[in-house]
C-alpha cells in the first residue's frame, strides 16, 4: 500500500514582486535580490508501521524574480531532504582462501543516512562540479570525507563510489531530475520520495535556486520524522531499558515452554 | 500478511516464519534437539541479519528447552549438581562469547565467523554422526549386538585434580573438564545462537563417561539458564534480540514440536539420527555455498564507525 503523504502549502501567492520588477529594463541588474520561499503544512511527519514510503510535496514561490530569465528557463530549483547525520561504514569483500571476506573498510564522517533529491533538471546541467561540491548539493556532491588517513587516494574515489551506488540500490538516496515543476510562472511544486526504510530523526528540507547557473539563494525548514506504533515503542524499549526488554524476551520464552508442556500433557 | 521486525528492521511474510518456527520445531521435537542450530541458518537464508538471527535464536532456545527439562525435573533424571557446575562454566563462556561478538561486529568480520563456525561444526558433527548411524544400521542388519563398553574405564578426562562427587551420576569427576565443557557450549551460544545440546550431550557421554540418563534432563538444564542469560546480555549489549520474530518463532516452534515428537517416537533410532545427520550437512553445505560463491555486491555499507 503507497499512501500518498501529500503535503502542501497554501502560498501566499506572488502578490508583491511583479509590479516593481517588470520596469526594470532587461540585461540589468535588478535592484531586488531574488527571493525563495518554501513550506509544508506540517514540521513533523508520523510514520506507522504498515509504512511503505511516500511522497512528501513541497511547494515554494520565487520572489522578485526576473520576468525576463523566468521566461527563457534561466532559473534552477533544487530541494532535497536530507536525514539526519552518521558515520557510516564501506566494506569490500576480497577472495581469501577461496572463501569471500571483507577486507577493507573506509569509514565517513557524518553523512546523511538518507537523501532525496528534487530539480527542475540534471543537476550537472545546473551547475559546475566545483560549485556544486563547494556547497553539497546532489548524490554526487555530497562531501565523503574517510575518517583517518588514507594514503591511497584511489581507494577513497572507489569507496565513496560503492557508498553512492548501494545507498541508491537501497532506496535511501534518491534523485528525480524532474521532480521540481513549476505551475505557474513563479510558483513550483517539488515531489521528494520518502524510501519506506527512512530513517528517524531531524530531517532537513533544503530548497536551493540557481539563476543561469549560479546559487543565488536557499532556503531551509527542518522536518520532524517520528515512527510511531508498536514496532516503535519496542524499538525503543530495547534501546532504552535493553535489561527489562532482554527479560521480557526471556519471560516470554518460559511462557511459551511451560505452557505448551501443559496444554499438550498427556496425562 | 507481513509483519514488521522492529529490531530487524524488515518486513517479513508472518506465514514464512511460522512456517520456519514450526518446522524447526517438528525437527527438534523428533530428534530430541533444541533447533538453535537449524533456526539461525534458516533465518540467515531469509535475509534476517546475522546478528538478530544470533541472538533471536538464542532466545527460542529458551522455550523450546523449557518443557524438556521440567520432564526430566519431575522424573528426576537431572544432576542438579553436574548442571550447576556446567553452569558456571556456561554463563562465563556466554560473557566471554558476547564481548568477542561485539568485538567482530565492530571489525565487520561477524557474519563470516558466524558462517564459517556453522560450516566447520555443522559439516564435522553431521559427518560423525552420519558415520555412527549407518555403522548402527549396518550392525542391526547383520544382527550383530553392540560392543558393550567396559564400565570403569578412564581416560585422560579422570587423572585430572579437583575431583568432585556427583551424586544423582554416581561419578567422581574432575570439575575441571566440566566447567570447560560448559564454558566451550556457553561460546557457541553467544555466537551462533544454538543450545549447544548436540555436543554437549555427546561430549558428556563419551568423554566424561556420564550416565546416559541424566545426560540429556542436565544438558537442558545447563542450557536453559544459559541461553536466557545469553538472550538478556545480547539485548543488553548488542540491543539484537527480536522480540516479535522470536514470538512467533516460539509459538510455531512449541507446537510443532508436540508433532514432532510422535513422529519420532515411530522411527527407530539410527534411522532418526540418520535424516538428522543429512539435515545437519545439508545446512552446513549450504552455508558453505554461500561463502563460496561470488557475491553479488562486493561492497557492503552500515551506518556507525569502525571504531569511534
Amino acid at each position: 500500500m503507497r499512501r500518498l503523504l501529500r503535503i502542501a502549502l497554501l502560498l501566499p501567492l506572488l502578490a508583491l514582486g511583479f509590479p516593481v520588477q517588470a520596469q526594470v529594463p532587461f540585461g540589468q541588474a535588478s535592484g531586488v535580490k531574488e527571493g525563495l520561499e518554501i513550506g509544508t503544512s506540517t514540521s513533523e511527519i508520523a510514520i506507522t508501521s504498515d509504512f511503505r514510503g511516500a511522497d512528501l510535496t513541497i511547494f515554494g514561490a520565487l520572489t522578485n524574480a526576473d520576468e525576463l530569465f523566468l521566461a527563457i528557463g534561466q532559473y534552477d530549483v533544487v530541494v532535497t531532504l536530507e536525514g539526519p547525520k552518521d558515520y557510516a561504514t564501506v566494506r569490500k569483500k576480497e577472495r581469501v582462501f577461496g572463501i569471500w571476506m571483507n577486507t577493507e573498510g573506509m569509514t565517513f564522517e557524518q553523512v546523511p543516512e538518507s537523501y532525496s533529491l528534487a530539480s527542475t533538471r540534471m543537476i550537472d546541467s545546473i551547475d559546475e562540479a566545483p560549485s556544486l561540491n563547494n556547497i553539497g548539493v546532489g548524490i554526487d556532491h555530497l562531501a565523503l570525507n574517510p575518517v583517518g588517513y588514507i594514503p591511497d587516494s584511489g581507494m577513497i574515489g572507489e569507496f565513496r563510489d560503492a557508498y553512492r551506488r548501494l545507498k541508491l540500490t537501497n532506496g535511501l538516496y534518491q534523485r528525480d531530475t524532474s521532480g521540481v515543476r513549476f505551475v505557474s510562472s513563479s510558483l513550483f511544486r517539488a515531489s521528494l520520495k520518502l524510501p519506506a526504510n527512512i530513517p528517524d530523526g531531524m530531517h532537513m528540507v533544503r530548497a536551493y535556486l540557481f539563476k543561469s547557473g549560479q546559487l543565488i539563494t536557499q532556503r531551509e525548514m527542518p522536518l520532524r520524522v517520528v515512527k510511531t506504533g508498536i514496532e516503535q515503542a519496542i524499538t525503543d524499549a530495547a534501546h532504552d531499558r535493553p535489561i527489562a526488554y532482554g527479560f521480557l524476551c526471556v519471560l516470554i520464552a518460559i511462557i511459551t515452554g511451560w505452557g505448551a508442556s501443559i496444554v499438550f500433557r498427556k496425562d | 500478511m507481513t509483519v514488521y521486525l522492529p529490531i530487524a528492521e524488515l518486513s517479513v511474510n508472518i506465514f514464512i516464519i511460522l512456517g520456519m518456527g514450526a518446522a524447526v520445531g517438528f525437527l527438534s521435537g523428533m530428534f530430541g534437539v533444541g533447533g538453535g542450530f537449524l533456526i539461525t541458518p534458516l533465518l540467515i537464508f531469509y535475509n534476517i541479519p546475522p546478528v538478530v538471527a544470533v541472538a533471536t535464536g538464542a532466545n527460542q532456545v529458551v522455550a523450546s528447552s523449557i518443557s524438556g527439562a521440567i520432564t526430566h525435573f519431575r522424573r528426576g533424571t537431572l544432576d542438579m549438581k553436574l548442571g550447576s557446575v556446567l553452569l558456571v562454566g556456561g554463563l562465563a563462556g556466554a560473557t566471554a562469547g558476547v564481548w568477542v561478538f561485539s568485538w567482530l561486529r565492530r571489525i565487520g568480520q561477524l557474519d563470516l565467523f558466524i558462517s564459517l563456525l556453522y560450516v566447520v561444526l555443522l559439516s564435522s558433527i553431521g559427518a560423525l554422526m552420519l558415520q555412527e548411524s549407518v555403522r548402527a544400521m549396518r550392525r542391526a542388519k547383520n544382527n550383530n549386538p553392540l560392543p558393550v563398553k567396559r564400565p570403569g574405564q578412564h581416560n585422560w578426562v579422570h587423572r585430572l585434580p579437583l575431583k568432585m562427587r556427583f551424586k544423582k551420576s554416581k561419578i567422581y569427576l574432575s570439575a575441571i573438564p566440566v566447567v570447560g565443557l560448559g564454558f566451550g557450549i556457553g561460546v557457541l551460544t553467544s555466537i551462533m545462537g544454538v543450545g549447544g545440546g548436540f555436543i554437549m550431550v555427546p561430549a558428556m557421554i563419551y568423554l566424561l563417561r556420564i550416565p546416559t540418563n541424566v545426560v540429556v534432563g542436565t544438558s537442558l538444564f545447563q542450557i536453559i539458564f544459559v541461553t536466557a542469560y545469553t538472550t538478556m546480555v545480547q539485548a543488553a549489549t548488542n540491543y539484537s534480540v527480536d522480540i516479535v520474530l522470536a514470538t512467533i518463532l516460539m509459538v510455531a516452534g512449541v507446537i510443532g514440536a508436540q508433532y514432532g515428537v510422535r513422529v519420532g517416537q515411530k522411527l527407530r533410532g539410527e534411522q532418526l539420527r540418520a535424516l538428522l545427520a543429512l539435515l545437519v550437512l545439508a545446512v552446513g553445505i549450504r552455508l558453505a555455498v554461500g561463502l563460496i560463491v561470488t557475491p553479488s555486491d562486493v561492497y557492503s555499507v552500515a551506518v556507525g564507525g569502525m571504531s569511534y
